[in-house]
């Protein structure tokens, strides 16, 4: 697709309206063998449309045209390497989509008896199972369709329990350096927030967490390692500490990438914890979802999990049981996105236990391999080795007359997806950096030397950093503007000569 | 410490509000820069009552979210409507045409307790 060709289009991305020529169509039907209805007489005139519908007339092959061309536009991970992995996207290995697409998977209905699926029931049943293994956890919940919406059930999970015991706790804890979600999740589900702030080391402030800890106190939200990379090696004082004020540790997984098969949140003293299986588990996400996040607990909340639940009944079949007085309902229709609980087994299954552990350390070891290299120009702002990410200051940047935003932006030019810039808020000019397990040796050198390349651009022609990106089908895009004054719908231009036919 | 210009006639805030002497408050230089550009503002109506400390109002960015706390106790005597429709005044002139209310306070503006003055925030570790 030729952008910008379009005499009308400046430095915009095509829409289908620009291809629309009067009276085109792409199926010409028959003239109906049966008599008209007289629509004025069947509906009235005040539910009868007098202007025209304003729909794009194009043949098939515009329509097919347009819409590769829209595809022909993206960048995804199998096309280049994305530098914040697990959170933007992780390689999605082939195999999981082959497995998904059986037909015996793909061709099944919600609605059907279960006794004709006996095989998804069991490979759900198993799911649940390593789940459960991997976090440390008694039972898990496959039916939250997103990571956030896990972390929604958990705490749901968490305040059922807390009033089961009849206690009355209004506030949750969270850290400086959460993911925004935590505190909004605590939000939703009716709690107060509190934050803790980081200590000199980038971790939890254990002395300031225990003068946040009281009666009132329901949890602890926290991430491990957290949102700079930094594993929380205080974290058993934590969980004790937490524990013992009468509160329970909720843990996010969106960082599971860096501790598979070496620590498991239940050991660490968690109580409830999500999985993203499209982060950790390399299903897509990202716009190409749905995403799925499995929540596991100890057994003290298992009651409360959302129904139905897979149970064996005395002949060793597997049957959904509706029966939960505790439960805190349905979190998802249905039983969640079965088809991506199948593309994370597949992958698990392909791993096998020792693979995966395989995974969390060359994860790792990938990361410190790149804040090593990026060190002299790009440091982290605690000197300490990372887990999975490492997130880099570019204060010294900023000073020098390049943003974080000018260095992402300006990655395009290079063939790098720009990754997360300006999170977590601890961290000035921050640039967020996930390599994971999947990219080669030479992808992280190539990146290492496009951030040293860019880095000299700064003195020796900071033009390309503010203007960038230039080998775009947009160029840099007006964030403030869009954000103030968004323009988020298509008009016809004003002279409909030659344009599309007018709505 | 505090980047941007820092006027001397105002009191400040460690949260990087400022405060004028007829209870103009609005955020610093060092504030609109590190926020990058603003695009929406969440502000009380007049006639709110404000707590010393306490939020007061919203300010979102490009890169974040952030509250405003209030410098002083007091109720809210003007609104900047035009800032409500223009929130680039923020960042062009934090100081000036970008302020966000006027509170009418009993407070007493000077340094100590909440408040820094000019010297203070300057020095104010960021």
């Amino acid at each position: 697709m030729a952008i910008g060709t379009d005499p009308r289009s400046e430095d915009r991305i095509p829409v289908i309206y620009d291809r629309s020529h009067p009276g085109r169509r792409g199926v010409r039907l028959p003239a109906p063998d049966v008599p008209p209805l007289d629509e004025a007489a069947l509906l009235g005139p005040a539910l009868q449309r007098t202007a025209p519908l304003g729909l794009p007339e194009v043949a098939e092959s515009d329509v097919v045209r347009h819409y590769t061309g829209l595809s022909q536009l993206n960048y995804g991970v199998d096309t280049g390497f994305y530098p914040l992995g697990s959170c933007t996207m992780k390689y999605n290995p082939k195999v999981n989509e082959w497995v998904a697409a059986l037909p015996g998977f793909s061709r099944v209905h919600p609605l059907q008896p279960e006794e004709t699926i006996p095989g998804l029931l069991e490979l759900m049943a198993s799911m649940e199972r390593i789940l459960a293994e991997i976090s440390g956890m008694d039972a898990v919940t496959l039916q939250p369709a997103a990571g956030a919406q896990g972390e929604f059930t958990g705490v749901l999970l968490m305040r059922a329990l807390i009033r089961a015991r009849g206690e009355e706790r209004h506030t949750l804890i969270v850290p400086d350096s959460a993911h925004g979600t935590n505190p909004a999740t605590a939000a939703m589900a009716g709690y107060r927030v509190a934050v803790v702030p980081s200590n000199a080391r980038g971790g939890v402030d254990l002395a300031a967490l225990k003068g946040l800890l009281n009666s009132d106190t329901a949890g602890l939200m926290l991430t491990n390692p957290n949102t700079l990379g930094l594993f929380e090696d205080e974290i058993l004082e934590i969980a004790e500490a937490v524990h013992a004020a009468g509160g329970l540790l909720y843990y996010d997984g969106a960082n599971a990438n860096a501790i598979l098969g070496e620590v498991r949140p239940g050991d660490m003293g968690f109580d409830v914890v999500h999985l993203n299986l499209h982060k950790t588990f390399s299903t897509p996400h990202g716009g190409g979802g749905p995403g799925s996040g499995p929540v596991g607990v100890k057994a003290v909340l298992e009651p409360f999990l959302p129904g139905p639940r897979l149970q064996r009944d005395a002949s060793g079949r597997l049957t959904w049981d509706h029966q939960r007085p505790q439960s805190i309902g349905k979190v998802r229709s249905y039983y969640g996105n079965v088809g991506i609980v199948l593309r994370a087994l597949a992958y698990i299954l392909s791993h096998g236990p020792e693979g995966l552990r395989d995974v969390a350390h060359t994860a790792v070891l990938n990361a410190n391999y790149l804040r090593a290299r990026l060190a002299d120009r790009y440091p982290t702002r605690y000197d300490r080795s990372v887990m999975h990410e490492l997130v880099l200051t570019l204060a010294g940047q900023k000073v020098r007359g390049a943003s974080a935003l000018d260095v992402a932006k300006r990655l395009i030019d290079y063939g790098v997806y720009p990754p997360t810039v300006y999170f977590p808020l601890v961290v000035k000019e921050a640039l967020m950096v996930e390599p994971t397990e999947t990219e080669s040796k030479e992808t992280l050198d190539r990146f290492a030397d496009t951030l040293a390349a860019i880095d000299r651009e700064i003195e020796e022609a900071p033009e390309l950093l503010h203007d960038a990106p230039h080998a775009t089908p947009v160029r840099r895009l007006n964030e403030a503007e869009a954000a103030r004054r968004p323009r988020i719908r298509w008009a016809p231009p004003a002279d409909p000569s030659g344009g599309p036919a007018a709505p | 410490m505090a980047t941007g210009s820092v006027l001397d006639d105002r009191w400040y805030t460690a949260e990087h509000e400022w405060i004028a002497a007829d209870g103009t408050v609005g955020v610093t230089d060092h504030a609109q820069d590190a926020l990058g550009d603003v695009v929406f503002l969440e502000l009380p109506e007049v006639g709110r009552h404000v707590e010393r400390g306490a939020v007061f109002g919203v300010v979102e960015s490009v890169k974040s979210v952030s509250d405003l706390f209030s410098p002083v106790t007091g109720t809210v005597a003007a609104v900047n409507k035009a800032v409500k429709d223009q929130p680039e005044l923020v960042n062009q002139d934090p100081y000036g045409r970008g302020w966000l209310v006027r509170i009418d306070t009993d407070d007493q503006l000077q340094a100590g307790g909440h408040l820094l003055d000019a010297a203070g925030y300057r020095e104010l570790p960021t």
